[in-house]
């Protein structure tokens, strides 16, 4: 069983602390007055602190919504929707050139942000993203901003379409301040697959934010943007969120509508989520969930209400989770796993318990078989996906003597050296004489991975895990050495393989940086219990004794 | 199945092409043998004027095959070696769905390049494939027809390569899983060949998308052209792709298979069948074997056929090309080889050593397509009468095979009658009529049967009005054409211009009086025995009433007059 170490020094318990103004209404549509005051409204903490670098662990505050305080303000009348984003944009660039998570900013935000003040001047309704200066990974197709997916070969190019995720931001009212960068076409975990630049770690910039939506992870850590879009196929929201001390939210594969997302696999690809909060994360999940006609992966379910059952901590008592039962996952806290990441997990295991709920480990024996067929499966899908990239109808051309030798030329100058690597392997795998040894058998794996899941869930309501073996590491430490990149992924590709919701919710700190690395905690829910596992994760947070904001840059 | 012992009968139509000298072969002589065919006597009376490619195209008679090779050996006698041509054709029928296969864009053919095009049937990145049911349901109703068994749950799979007209560098297709496998097609062979029933296996039916279309300058082919451009009007238009088993053994039953397979998509209304536009595509698949053998030959694949009776002339040639191949000692290449319409025969487009691999793998952009078994029976129960249960019928009817044959053939034609024969027609007339001149007056006017303003009502009121008396044959030939093209009752037409017959016997005979009085030369003459001015006389009555005096009375009577 688990060790059951003490847990940090200063126990605090949920009263004492102050809870910040929450508006419970704020995902539903309102109508805004205009400049309406709200008395005693708690200043918009969303504008960018400035202040010299420094550690504020020290500093304990609760999480709370920054999109709900967005709001807030923007409903009050105490700011406008120009104010907020110029706040952000100013934010944004002051870190840009430290943090590189950009590949491009939007220069029509503050224009965005005019209109829906006029909107809110005029008394009409405004959606519950209002205002919100959000960041899109860059494989998110928006019809106003390039949209490369980090890759070359796709330089320049400007999707004539918004992906349904992005146009349900829109129409929530948020504000698009940019595209993240990311690991060309998701794949990697680091972003230095990137075929444009390297963003650094808002906690320490020498090392890398995780990938690969490592932009968004490390823009919403930087409070560049309040909250982010990414996808995660393998780990890609869960591992940078980790990471980078934010929240990561991989929803089930089917509650959000892949349309618009450039594929690497298929069947594996969610778009998903950043907050500062499980709250944030929350609200994102639920403007952006949801059937759509133009995907028909994407589930017809109905879309619960995320965020009404996330509940002020203060009424919850002093055991929220009794009851309930958590399981971690064995083979994940086992050899090969930092001290300090293992620690972490161990003392969260520790305060869910002390919150009332059961922690014990659930032992799935075929879990190390999830990585070799997720490689396998992914890099044949990524294969077939990225066929299209040939120069013909968009991208880079280069020249060739004939057809295929200009296929050849633009595809060897468009991609990167990652992104070769697995249409080489997917392409092998699905090879004649290939296809029953790689491809199959690696289905059948998948089908093994997603019953032992399915059992597991039925023993527990969640199920626990680190999210990657180390807190982040040196940019380039692995670069070079694509099977240690590749088990980095061991924690989170069996998710993806069963198609299961995750959350990531920062837990602690590991050595490292000048304030500590953070290490998030993974929580697996069973497929469509997001609404279970947001309102768990969010007790876990809100009731955590510590919080993770990323220091403070200096120039 | 054909015979290939049918030695002797040749009479060789179309041999120019098909006979080679034996001094161009060094020494091997070889000739083809074949069935004389019926051309002009035995051909149907409807050709090219009721709108099908099948009847238009009135294959050459070229007949069922008996390829002899004679190889003289040295001391005079002589050995021969049959063989027997093995082929299997793989159809492609684009479905005439409003809109593709996997997005809401137009899927009509003819317009501006790049027109009908979104970011699903681009390939653009991000963009998702949804299925089209008319796509499923097409299917189904199909492999319905075929006799073939559907798959209650099929999937689409990726088929992968590249070119330029392929916009994702892949086709979604089907794989493993086709929406039905094991069917059949049976087939009447044409009168004129001798007839016959048979029945040729379909191995599977499955759904896919199109490709788009290049356009080559400089060059008919994307190699070696100075540029190519690309349209993607038809990407991602839905097909079904039909994949006979290889049982033909003959051009003709090869054309006769692809013909009866385009009469059931026509039939069941999901495709126009149109070989000439391309809606219906043949990809054929030869090989030669000697007689006897089991084991097939190197099989060759030819395309670009857009006739039936190209298909069969492609054919032809082909078991001819390969036969001298194997009887210089040459080997056949496996390739695919091009149908020249102008030089009428197959030149070589690309080979095929290495077997393309095209690395299939299930689709995930699609969940699989699950039916139920009420809604396969329920699609079976609304099926139309199918060409062969039509043309079972009317032979039941009493008709002709041949008569059978040209009705059954175009789905307008065969629609057209059944409605006639609904309004209470005579069998016989009613195929006489729609086959004879309504079909000659149509091809004059270049109008479809569909077109015509004649109701099938109308032409059934023509047909009561010749059957009860009112009107000679005569008559209703000539107020045919305008029904045709104006419409309208045939009674009334009648009527308004007076053109009744007469069949009163006391206004017939006052009739003949008065011309026996006028021609009273002419009346001795015929007494005399010149009894050839039998038809003076009935020529004057017609001219006198206008053609419409009954002509068996008026016979009656004059004879009565002119011998009593």
């Amino acid at each position: 069983m688990l060790h059951s170490r003490p847990m940090w020094a200063r126990k605090v318990g949920p009263s004492a602390l102050t809870q910040p103004q929450v508006f419970h209404a704020a995902n539903l549509p309102v109508v805004l007055h205009q400049r309406a005051t709200r008395n005693g409204s708690t200043q918009c903490s969303a504008a960018p602190s400035s202040a010299a670098a420094v550690c504020e662990s020290s500093v304990q505050q609760r999480p709370t919504s920054v999109i709900r305080k967005i709001r807030e303000s923007l409903v009050s009348g105490e700011k406008s929707a120009v104010e907020i984003t110029e706040a952000y944009l100013a934010n944004l660039r002051e870190r840009e050139p430290h943090v590189r998570s950009f590949l491009h900013v939007s220069e029509k935000a503050l224009q965005d942000a005019q209109e829906l003040d006029k909107r809110i001047a005029g008394g009409e309704e405004v959606g519950p993203l209002a205002g919100v200066p959000l960041g899109v990974k860059d494989n998110l197709c928006t019809r106003d901003m390039p949209s490369t997916g980090g890759s070359q070969i796709l330089r320049g190019y400007c999707p004539p379409f918004d992906a349904t995720a992005v146009a349900k931001l829109r129409s929530s009212g948020a504000i698009l301040v940019g595209k993240t960068n990311m690991d060309e076409f998701g794949m990697g975990s680091s972003t230095e697959g990137s075929a444009y630049q390297v963003t650094a770690n808002p906690w320490d910039l020498s090392r890398i934010p995780g990938g690969s939506s490592g932009g968004s992870a490390a823009a919403v850590a930087a409070g560049q943007c309040a909250g982010a879009l990414g996808s995660d196929t393998g780990g890609s929201i869960r591992q940078p969120a980790s990471f980078c001390g934010v929240v990561g939210l991989k929803p089930s594969y089917g509650r959000v509508s892949r349309f618009g997302l450039m594929a690497y696999a298929s069947s594996l690809d969610v778009v998903g989520c950043f907050g500062t909060s499980v709250m944030d994360a929350a609200i994102l999940l639920e403007a952006v969930a949801g059937a759509d006609k133009n995907d028909s992966t994407c589930s017809p379910q109905d879309v619960p209400d995320y965020t009404s059952n996330l509940l002020p901590i203060d009424g919850l008592g002093s055991r929220p989770l009794a009851g309930i039962k958590f399981g971690i996952i064995t083979e994940t806290v086992g050899d090969g796993v930092d001290e300090d990441v293992l620690l972490a997990v161990r003392q969260a295991a520790a305060h869910l318990e002390s919150l009332g709920a059961s922690v014990r480990e659930v032992a799935m024996p075929n879990f190390s078989l999830g990585l070799p067929a997720y490689y396998v499966l992914a890099t044949s899908e990524a294969s077939s996906n990225l066929a299209r990239y040939d120069g013909v109808r968009y991208g880079p051309r280069a020249h060739g003597e004939e057809v295929m030798s200009m296929y050849g030329n633009s595809r060897a100058q468009g991609f990167g050296p990652e992104v070769k690597r697995r249409i080489l392997m997917g392409t092998y795998a699905l090879s004649a004489g290939y296809y029953d040894a790689f491809y199959k058998k690696a289905q059948q794996v998948r089908t093994v991975i997603q019953r032992d899941f399915k059992n597991a869930l039925q023993e527990v309501d969640l199920l626990l895990s680190p999210v990657a073996p180390t807190a982040a590491y040196k940019i380039g430490e692995k670069v070079n050495d694509p099977l240690a990149m590749y088990v980095g992924d061991l924690m989170t590709v069996n998710v993806n393989l069963a198609g299961l919701p995750a959350l990531v919710v920062p837990c602690g700190l590991a050595k490292g940086g000048t304030c500590g690395l953070p290490v998030g905690l993974q929580m697996i829910g069973p497929a469509f219990g997001e609404e279970s596992l947001l309102r768990l994760g969010h007790i876990f947070e809100q009731t955590l004794p510590m919080s993770f904001s990323a220091p403070t840059l200096v120039a | 199945m054909a015979s290939w012992r049918c030695l002797g009968l040749a009479r060789g139509v179309g041999a120019s092409i098909l006979f080679r000298e034996a001094a161009a072969l060094g020494g091997l002589k070889w000739k083809r043998t074949g069935m004389a065919t019926a051309t002009a006597a035995g051909a149907p009376r409807v050709t090219s004027c009721l709108h099908s490619a099948a009847s238009s195209a009135r294959r050459e008679a070229r007949p069922a095959a008996t390829r002899v090779m004679t190889k003289e050996s040295g001391g005079g006698a002589v050995t021969t070696t049959e063989y027997e041509a093995v082929i299997g054709i793989e159809t492609h029928v684009q479905l005439g769905t409003t809109t593709k296969a996997f997005c809401s864009c137009p899927s009509q053919y003819g317009s501006e390049p790049n027109a009908n095009v979104c970011p699903v049937c681009m390939g653009l990145p991000g963009a998702l494939p949804v299925l089209n049911e008319v796509v499923v349901e097409s299917g189904v109703k199909l492999g319905l027809a075929l006799q073939a068994d559907i798959a209650l749950k099929s999937k689409f799979d990726r088929k992968q390569y590249f070119y330029p007209d392929l916009p994702k560098g892949y086709q979604i297709s089907q794989f493993d899983i086709p929406i039905a496998e094991k069917g059949f097609i049976d087939v009447d062979l044409p009168v004129e060949f001798g007839g016959g029933h048979r029945r040729f296996g379909v191995t599977r039916v499955h759904m896919e998308e199109d490709a788009g279309k290049l356009i080559h300058a400089g060059n008919d082919r994307l190699s070696g052209s100075s540029s190519s451009q690309v349209d993607l009007n038809r990407a991602g238009v839905p097909l079904l792709e039909v994949v006979s088993e290889p049982e033909m053994r003959t051009g003709l039953e090869a054309a006769e298979y692809a013909a009866e397979l385009q009469r059931m998509v026509r039939y069941l209304g999901i495709s126009n069948g149109n070989m000439q536009e391309g809606s219906m595509r043949c990809d054929v698949n030869i090989s030669i074997r000697p007689m006897g053998r089991e084991q097939f030959g190197t099989k060759v694949e030819i395309k670009n056929m857009n006739s039936f009776s190209a298909m069969q002339k492609a054919i032809e040639f082909e078991i001819d090309r390969q036969i001298a191949l194997l009887e210089e000692g040459d080997k056949i290449k496996q390739e695919t080889r091009l149908w020249e319409e102008g030089s009428q025969r197959t030149i070589s487009m690309r080979s095929k050593e290495g077997l393309a691999d095209y690395r299939y793998f299930p689709e995930p952009d699609l969940p699989e397509v699950i039916l139920s078994q009420e809604y396969i029976d329920t699609t079976r129960a609304n099926l139309p009468e199918l060409p062969d249960a039509k043309r079972r019928r009317y032979e039941s009817l009493g008709l002709s095979m041949q008569d059978t044959l040209v009705l059954a053939n175009d789905v307008d034609v065969a629609a057209f009658f059944d409605e006639v024969l609904a309004k209470g027609a005579d069998v016989k007339q009613a195929a006489n009529w729609i086959m004879g001149d309504m079909a000659a007056h149509l091809k004059n006017i270049k109008m479809t049967i569909t077109e015509a303003k004649l109701t099938p009502a109308s032409l059934a009121e023509l047909i009561s009005l010749i059957k009860d008396g009112t009107i000679s044959g005569k008559i209703a030939k000539e107020i045919l054409p305008e029904l045709i093209e104006k419409g309208g009752s045939a009674k009334e037409a009648v009527e308004s211009k007076g053109l009744s017959q007469i069949s009163d016997t006391a206004t017939i005979e006052s009739m003949v009086d008065k011309i026996l009085a006028d021609n009273m030369k002419q009346v001795e003459a015929y007494r005399g025995g010149k009894t050839k001015l039998q038809g003076f006389f009935v020529g004057q009555a017609m001219k006198a009433s206008g053609g419409r005096v009954n002509p068996g009375l008026l016979n009656k009577i004059l004879m009565a007059k002119l011998n009593g």
